[in-house]
């Protein structure tokens, strides 16, 4: 029944964000500023988490790989649709979902209890399309950018951990970077970034503009947005795969 | 003028308002005040349309604010200006643009005139020197007066001010009550106050709607408080023995004076 509740008040910001503007070029202000919070914010992390990501699946993949019947290129083969399918738009969103998720529900539910959101209101301004549009719209520039960002960043910490360790010549991972590419799995991964990006934005959003009490209920929601997210990424990242690489 | 017709409102089985009318005059400060309980802040939610009241009307200047579409209700709610409890202004914006806001949202002015504008009101508020501050960096009674810069800048015809006074000392507390004062009476605004400040009673009350329970107790003045007889309304007003005292002391003057 509360599970049906939260579904129902979720559809129902969902549907009241969607209001013409009181005024354009405020809105845009207002979306340039989050493409900044959100991508600058987050783009070092992204970046350290992919190096690493790299690095380490190029290790672990070498170390699987005892047969010498299999080619060396493999492990450049591997990275890359790892990194395209699940590592760069999984795991970073579900990072992001902790660094911006938290962030926006912290931020809105702070709004909240200290009568800003309702401020907003009494001026006659739509609270929702203000506050949560453009968050929306901003991750759904800067997620996918970043995602981008990541998996040429996780091959590149691949390709350096493989080569300055003896694991693989620079030539063997080059030969595995293109051999059967498939332009579908970076199509694929974008997919999965754009729907981590509305999953991540739109449920903390939920969780912090309906914050009722003080700085303990900000605290749990802030909580509660972050554990939401990452489950329903992992149940988004299943159905997509289920539904678009299944043959 | 906003007229109020046999409002009710509940929350589950708890009835906080029950029948409640009267009528806010403009040019006046008109106050809501009662106990902690009594229904104050539901009663002005259901006025500015955060809780929509369960039965009766609200009419500002004779239509009904209830029955208004989306588009009126946008309409009417910036010819309101609003002082919360907190200030509620935005931390991420300094002061200026905390003032300029409701200018950016809602006019078309060039960013020269709305600095001038938003100097006005800071002027009137007796607030120089803070344009570039952030909220963070001043005083809880220089938060007020930004609240009440941007509560008039777009000249509102209401202003509903939510314990203006709360967590203010008694001096800034008269200095926010008297801005209020003369910016109801220079603009001919009709201002709602919620307060349980007995100086702002005593000194501002031009209507005074006493809530007690959900339901309208008394209704009168500042002048009529004093000779009121209503037990429950003594015991709130006059609840310390300097507060009667300084009563008894004034009955005495009046009875002197008319002997």
């Amino acid at each position: 029944m509360k599970l049906l509740s939260h579904i129902g008040r979720y559809l129902q910001m969902l549907g009241g964000m969607f209001a013409k503007p009181e005024n354009m070029r405020v809105y845009g202000k207002e979306f340039f500023h989050q493409c900044n919070e959100i991508g600058i914010g987050s783009m070092w992390i992204v970046i350290i988490i992919s190096l690493f990501l790299g690095a380490v699946t190029t290790v672990q993949t070498a170390y699987q790989l005892i047969s010498p019947l299999v080619a060396k290129y493999v492990i450049a083969q591997i990275i890359r649709d790892s990194s395209f399918l699940e590592l760069s738009p999984t795991i970073v969103c579900i990072v992001l979902a902790g660094v911006i998720g938290s962030k926006i529900a912290s931020e809105l539910g702070n709004m909240r209890v200290s009568e800003q959101i309702d401020a907003l209101e009494i001026m006659g301004i739509n609270s929702k399309t203000f506050l949560i549009m453009p968050k929306i719209l901003a991750a759904f520039i800067v997620i996918p950018s970043l995602v981008i960002l990541s998996m040429f960043l996780t091959v590149w910490g691949g390709y350096m951990a493989g080569t300055m360790t003896g694991i693989i010549t620079d030539a063997q991972f080059h030969q595995g970077l293109i051999k059967d590419f498939l332009t579908f799995n970076i199509v694929f991964g974008i997919i999965k970034a754009f729907t981590f990006a509305f999953i991540i934005t739109s449920i903390s959003a939920y969780f912090g503009y309906n914050v009722q009490g003080g700085s303990l209920e900000i605290g749990r929601a802030s909580t509660t947005s972050v554990i939401v997210s990452c489950v329903l990424i992992l149940f988004a990242d299943y159905g997509l795969a289920a539904l678009l690489l299944t043959k | 003028m906003i007229k109020v017709n046999n409002i009710s409102k509940s929350f589950g089985d708890k009835k906080v308002l029950q029948d409640v009318s009267c009528e806010f005059q403009s040019g006046k400060v008109n106050l809501i005040i009662g106990t902690s309980g009594s229904g104050k802040t539901v009663f002005m939610k259901c006025l500015i349309g955060l809780y929509a009241a369960d039965a009766g009307e609200i009419l500002y200047s004779g239509v009904n604010f209830g029955q208004m579409d989306d588009k009126d209700r946008k309409d009417i709610r910036q010819q309101i200006g609003m002082l919360f409890q907190g200030s509620a202004l935005f931390d991420s914006m300094t002061v200026e643009q905390n003032i300029m806001f409701p200018l950016d949202m809602f006019t078309k002015q060039s960013i020269t005139d709305k600095r001038k504008r938003v100097n006005e009101v800071l002027a009137r508020v007796n607030l120089v020197d803070a344009n570039k501050k952030y909220p963070s960096e001043i005083s809880g009674g220089m938060k007020k007066r930004v609240a009440l810069a941007r509560a008039i800048v777009l000249n509102p015809k209401y202003l509903f001010c939510d314990e203006p006074n709360s967590g203010l000392d008694p001096q800034t507390s008269l200095v926010i009550d008297k801005l209020i004062t003369e910016i109801t009476k220079e603009n001919n605004i009709t201002t709602v106050v919620n307060t349980h400040d007995m100086n702002t009673v005593l000194e501002s009350g031009d209507h005074i709607v006493y809530l007690h329970q959900g339901l309208k107790e008394w209704e009168g003045n500042n002048k009529d408080i004093i000779h009121s007889t209503n037990q429950r309304l003594n015991d709130f007003i006059f609840a310390s023995q300097f507060m009667k005292d300084a009563k008894a002391k004034q009955m005495e003057e009046e009875m002197k004076k008319r002997v």
